[in-house]
């Protein structure tokens, strides 16, 4: 039906109608024409960054001239197994993992009140009570948790008040979870972090509750579940995906997270401070980027699991 | 679907007793902002005041960063819109070759930790030899923010006909006028709802601009810095006022721009 030499109607005239000619005519074109500029730009900005990225975690640093080696060697991975570089790993991915478990434990209520019975106002409501913290700045989400969790702050006071400041210095003085004040300590750390990344839960979880319909609720109390079985047994299992979906952004922004142990934390590293010191003052690029490595296959594991668990269908 | 019985009251408790904690600690800040204590943080606040609104204007080093990240947002977004409608203009209707890669590459520097994007930007200026500068902020700003510009624009076109485009081409319209007069018209609130959650993002950007900034100091790294090393507390209380104000305008315009869609804007970040 194409009969490009022989146009039956005049060609549109000028620039801008010889160029909709061409493109209606060879819609590739347009599709190069649109598609080139975001590609080059992600390809080569971020791709091109995470190769040199990779690349630089091959390479080695000289101990003694303190200058990166850029000869191809395992070395750097190898100093990664070091028990004290092991630990910060291992310290990062629990409180991951935790603050994954704790906060869709509390997204799980909001969430489900917000998709199946907030109605009218109330819902906008809570979208927005959602939406606000959401996109609310990070360093002032931070910035208030410090004040809440100072020892001359609101906490302090409000436990004081009602006389169970003992209960705070117990759990303070517990081995690994207390420290010397909150704002020490890893509870600390992980009240911010299950604070902060709350929003990211509450969303996806949102989505795929709101999903599930109605009837598959109705049918199991009309085959005689309690309310409680009905959640346990039917409404959670089909609100899955979205529970994992919700964790994949807390655990990948709590693997990578190196803001929130330095100004609310011990001093005992997270990956992401690992990597800021290492590629700071020390200039030990090619640890640093080793360390940043460590997050992206992490990450690469999980997806491959919560894709096998239909997250991604859920985002 | 809703569910049909009213909620239980321990649900409806829990839900609103989350949504306040995720409140109470942004109201806090203002709280602060106005104690009369300057050293430490007190509560309950000693005295109120409204001084270090005054004081935080006199001060010399908030209005440079402020600035900086003004522009800095602002040249992102651009960036960012372009970027982002030409890439969901392509990814709507047609399949080609590498479809799904293409989306995930759109994805991944938001789904990636901030600190590996962080690091990659460095160790690829570093191995480029490119000095760190005001550009390489854009540069690393403008990456994440196309997925959120993407997102919008595609939201919006897939709900869109194509028939009117070829109808408008019907008519004797050439492209450049079919784009202003038919599909822009279209396009416009969701164009607007992703640049404006694109410049709340880039403005409040800090995981990645700590390491593409090389000297310069924007709003989030000037904060950061106050965090680490405070100089008067309650102004970096009005700092953080300020910059909940200038991201609060964005994203509650952005929401209403798209309030009657199907995908609000905002809904992922």
């Amino acid at each position: 039906m194409n009969a490009p030499a022989a146009a039956i109607l005049p060609g549109r005239g000028g620039l801008f109608g010889g160029l909709s000619d061409l493109f209606w005519r060879n819609p590739r074109l347009l599709l190069l024409f649109m598609l080139l500029p975001p590609v080059l730009w992600l390809g080569i900005v971020y791709i091109g960054s995470l190769l040199a990225l990779l690349v630089q975690s091959f390479f080695s640093i000289d101990e003694f001239s303190g200058l990166v080696n850029r000869e191809f060697t395992l070395k750097t991975y190898a100093e990664l197994l070091h028990p004290a570089n092991l630990d910060i790993i291992l310290r990062t991915v629990s409180m991951a993992a935790l603050v994954t478990v704790a906060s869709a434990i509390i997204a799980f209520p909001i969430a489900l009140y917000a998709a199946r019975h907030a109605r009218g106002r109330w819902k906008v409501l809570f979208y927005l009570g959602v939406m606000l913290p959401l996109w609310s700045s990070y360093l002032v989400k931070i910035y208030a948790w410090k004040l809440i969790l100072a020892k001359e702050g609101i906490l302090n006071w409000f436990l004081a008040k009602l006389h169970m400041t003992w209960l705070l210095e117990a759990w303070l003085a517990m081995p690994v979870v207390g420290g010397n004040s909150l704002t020490i300590s890893y509870t600390g750390t992980f009240i911010v972090f299950v604070y902060v990344w709350l929003p990211f839960m509450i969303l996806p979880m949102q989505a795929s509750l709101e999903r599930v319909p109605a009837s598959m609720l109705e049918a199991s109390a009309d085959l005689g579940a309690a309310p409680r079985q009905t959640l346990w047994h039917v409404l959670l299992p089909l609100a899955l995906p979205g529970v994992i979906a919700g964790s994949i952004f807390t655990f990948s922004l709590t693997l990578g997270d190196y803001i929130i142990p330095q100004i609310i934390g011990s001093s005992r590293l997270f990956i992401g401070q690992a990597v800021y010191t290492l590629q700071g003052t020390a200039g030990n690029i090619p640890l640093a980027a080793a360390f940043a490595v460590v997050p992206i296959v992490v990450m690469l594991v999980y997806l491959a699991i919560a894709k096998r668990m239909g997250a991604f269908d859920a985002l | 679907m809703h569910s049909e019985q009213r909620a239980p009251l321990t649900l409806t408790f829990a839900a609103i007793y989350g949504l306040l904690f995720l409140h109470l600690p942004i109201l806090l800040i203002f709280l602060y902002a106005m104690t009369t204590e300057e050293r430490t943080f007190q509560f309950p606040p000693p005295g109120l005041t409204l001084k270090w609104f005054a004081v935080a204007w006199n001060r010399a080093d908030i209005w440079p960063p402020l600035y900086l990240s003004l522009q800095v947002a602002a040249i992102s977004t651009a960036l960012a819109l372009i970027l982002g409608t030409l890439v969901a203009a392509a990814m709507t209707r047609t399949r080609f070759f590498g479809r799904d890669q293409v989306s995930l590459l759109i994805l991944l520097p938001i789904a990636l930790p901030g600190i590996v994007t962080g690091i990659s930007l460095r160790a690829a200026f570093d191995l480029a030899d490119i000095p760190f500068s005001y550009w390489t902020i854009v540069m690393g700003h403008a990456t994440f923010c196309i997925v959120v510009v993407y997102n919008n624009a595609i939201a919006r076109l897939r709900r869109s006909s194509p028939a009117l485009i070829e109808a408008s081409m019907d008519l004797g319209a050439n492209s450049l006028q079919t784009f202003r007069h038919v599909i822009l018209p279209n396009l416009a609130t969701a164009l607007m709802a992703g640049g404006m959650l694109a410049f709340a993002l880039s403005f409040d950007e800090i995981i990645v601009t700590t390491f593409t900034a090389g000297q310069q100091t924007t709003l989030p790294i000037w904060m950061f810095n106050e965090l680490i090393r405070p100089h008067q507390r309650p102004v970096t209380n009005v700092a953080a006022i300020i910059v909940m104000c200038i991201t609060f305008v964005p994203i509650l315009g952005a929401y209403y721009l798209t309030r009657d869609t199907q995908d609000t804007a905002g809904s992922g970040k």
